[in-house]
């Protein structure tokens, strides 16, 4: 029992860090439909691919979201699960085309069999992983042109937020934090890319060197003390109920000049853990909290 | 053999001596763990101003030991209540570990056997789930509920294996607890899977959360630990007379099952109450005991005592590993404890063997 307790964290690592190590676009299943008709009936396993398929104008044909997917709220959320997909119920929505971000069991296969088309698109690890997926998602649903243009668009908005970065001699630090025991993301992962863009320099990058934690690491409080980030990004207002002022509160962290100066920032949870359409708000509140900073 | 006239031990003065000699080593341990707890950390601060800085916390002593406010925080609010959370539960697991190996006569008992993991497992996520903290506003429910969780399931083990007044064997109570723990677990199980999104927050807990603990932890932990300890250590007496048998204990006017179910209740609360702070962290509870038995012999007068000292330093010294070997990362403290525990109390068992 306990080590099935201790090997869980390292699931929930494995699902949000890679997700899909083996590739980010794996169509596989009724590749004659895939290509020849259009879905009619979309089912997203994916909180990121149901917000990708609502931005490329495909929501309409989205027939069943996962219980995760709250974005965006016209999605038609069910209580499928994202974390032990079931094939039987997936199948209950009589979908011609399931996308999702993770294949634990056989679910990929057991849709195969039943002669559904599947869109399997994990976790990215850039940013052009996320235009790719998109495009993908374009290709399957035969939305081909509002998929370039959602790409052309984030591209564009992505580079002149990086452009109105104000310049500084000394580039800003910042700490992201994911939950309340301080596990933070380095700048290897995709949302450190989204930082860099905004020419901050990440605080816990000697946690992870070799990347060992899959650029996920658990950051020590007084290296944190120690490092004093100009910035804190509250990835856990949600999960954890996080806010400037409970960071305020915690022991020691009164000394952070992240803290005297006003300069913690409250995030969306699943803003700031997707790698979606959204990625652009994401980036915005981050260049808005850094040119406030004099 | 010079037994004296009127000593209680057979074996003489040899044993007591070897005795008081193991518990100044205990001390011992627990003071050189405490201060190279505080002293150790991935932000290195020199030890001589570490020595001044808490030397200048005694009474009567004023010592200037030119800390930046940053390292007097990193000292005083991060390293110490964690070392004093890590002494006392260590201290709390092996105690209470001793005991339950003491009660059950059986070696392989632990502070997690009557279902208190599971329960404090159920009572964390209920917690966690529900959204307590916004109900209670600044105070962390999930320690609270976690504590109750872990009552409640050592409560119905215990209930359970009671039948028209007639308490079990020791092995009833043992599977009532197996039973007892995996219902326990079945439900969380169920309620974490019923809300995924508070999946990664439910593990944090059980990983422990010793790494991000606060004066407000100890402060928490301190009544039951107090209570815990004291019980522990009145009950040596009694735990050797069970030792030799319950039929030869009642002749010499002792009532087993009584005896045993209130040494029960003690081990059980300083054990949930340690588990409800510091989440799941195995093994200190098996090892040290078993690890104190062959040094210094079986004797409870020396097992509780010594598992008390021994365990508080080997958890605060385990704890200093977890934040310094990967540092600045942290290492959960469950995977030093067994790592360490596990060669370390194998070595000591085979020279055991040998000798």
């Amino acid at each position: 029992m306990v080590t099935r307790k201790i090997l869980g964290p390292l699931l929930v690592i494995v699902i949000a860090a890679c997700g899909g190590t083996e590739a980010s676009n794996a169509t596989s299943g009724a590749p004659a439909a895939a290509e020849g008709a259009r879905p009619e009936r979309i089912v997203s396993i994916s909180t990121v691919a149901t917000e990708m398929l609502f931005a490329i104008d495909a929501g309409d044909r989205v027939v069943a979201v996962d219980s995760m997917s709250n974005y965006p709220a016209e999605a038609p959320a069910t209580d499928l699960s994202g974390y032990q997909p079931n094939v039987e119920a997936i199948l209950g929505f009589a979908p011609d085309l399931v996308v999702l971000s993770y294949d634990p069991g056989d679910v990929v296969a057991g849709l195969e069999a039943a002669g559904i088309a599947t869109l399997l698109q994990g976790a990215a690890y850039t940013l052009a992983d996320t235009y790719d997926q998109i495009t993908a998602l374009g290709a399957i649903t035969g939305d081909v042109d509002e998929a370039a243009v959602l790409v052309a668009d984030m591209q564009s908005e992505i580079a002149d937020l990086a452009a109105s970065v104000q310049e500084r001699d000394e580039p800003l630090s910042y700490y992201h934090e994911l939950d309340d025991t301080l596990y933070t993301v380095t700048s290897s992962t995709f949302i450190g890319e989204v930082y860099a863009l905004a020419g901050l320099v990440n605080t816990a990058d000697a946690a992870d060197p070799d990347g060992a934690s899959w650029g996920y690491p658990q950051l020590s409080a007084e290296y944190l003390l120690d490092a004093d980030p100009d910035l804190i990004f509250l990835a856990d207002t949600r999960c954890c109920s996080q806010t400037a002022a409970t960071v305020a509160e915690r022991p020691g962290w009164e000394t952070l000049t992240a803290v005297t100066n006003g300069a913690v920032v409250e995030l969306d949870d699943d803003v700031a853990s997707r790698w979606g359409p959204r990625i652009v708000d994401l980036l915005r509140v981050i260049v808005d909290s850094v040119n406030a900073i004099s | 053999m010079t037994s004296k006239a009127g000593g209680l031990n057979p074996e003489g003065d040899g044993r007591s001596l070897l005795g008081i000699r193991w518990l100044l080593v205990g001390v011992g341990a627990v003071l050189v763990s405490a201060v190279v707890g505080v002293a150790t950390g991935p932000v290195s601060i020199p030890l001589g101003q570490v020595v001044r800085e808490l030397l200048d916390r005694l009474p009567l002593l004023e010592v200037d030991s030119s800390l930046s406010a940053v390292d007097r925080a990193i000292i005083w609010d991060l390293r110490a209540p964690r070392v004093v959370l890590g002494l006392l539960v260590g201290a709390l697991l092996a105690g209470s570990g001793a005991a339950y190996q003491g009660v059950f006569r059986n070696p392989l008992a632990d502070p997690y056997l009557l279902g208190i993991a599971a329960g404090a497992g159920l009572g964390a996520t209920i917690a966690i789930v529900a959204e307590l903290r916004d109900v209670l506003g600044v105070v962390d429910p999930v320690p609270l509920v976690a504590f109750a969780g872990a009552l409640v399931a050592v409560t119905a083990a215990g209930t359970l294996s009671v039948r028209r007044g007639r308490v079990g064997s020791p092995t009833t109570l043992i599977l009532a607890g197996v039973a007892v723990a995996n219902f326990f677990t079945a439900i969380q199980t169920f309620v974490q899977q019923q809300n995924s999104e508070t999946l990664q927050q439910v593990f944090a807990w059980i990983l422990g959360r010793l790494s991000t603990a606060g004066w407000a932890e100890v402060w928490l932990l301190l009544p039951y630990a107090a209570v815990s300890v004291v019980g522990l250590v009145l009950a040596v007496g009694p735990l050797d007379v069970l030792a030799v048998g319950d039929e030869e204990a009642s002749t010499l006017g002792l009532r087993p099952r009584a005896v045993r179910r209130a040494i029960l209740v003690v081990a059980s609360l300083g054990a949930a109450a340690a588990v409800a702070v510091s989440g799941l962290i195995g093994f200190v509870g098996l090892v040290v005991p078993h690890a104190v038995r062959l040094v210094a012999g079986a004797s409870h007068r020396r097992v509780i005592p010594l598992s008390l000292l021994f365990g508080a330093a080997f958890l605060a010294l385990a704890d200093v590993v977890a934040r310094t070997v990967q540092a600045p990362a942290e290492l959960p403290i469950g995977v030093i404890t067994a790592f360490v525990g596990a060669p370390f109390f194998l070595v000591i068992l085979r020279r055991q063997m040998a000798s």
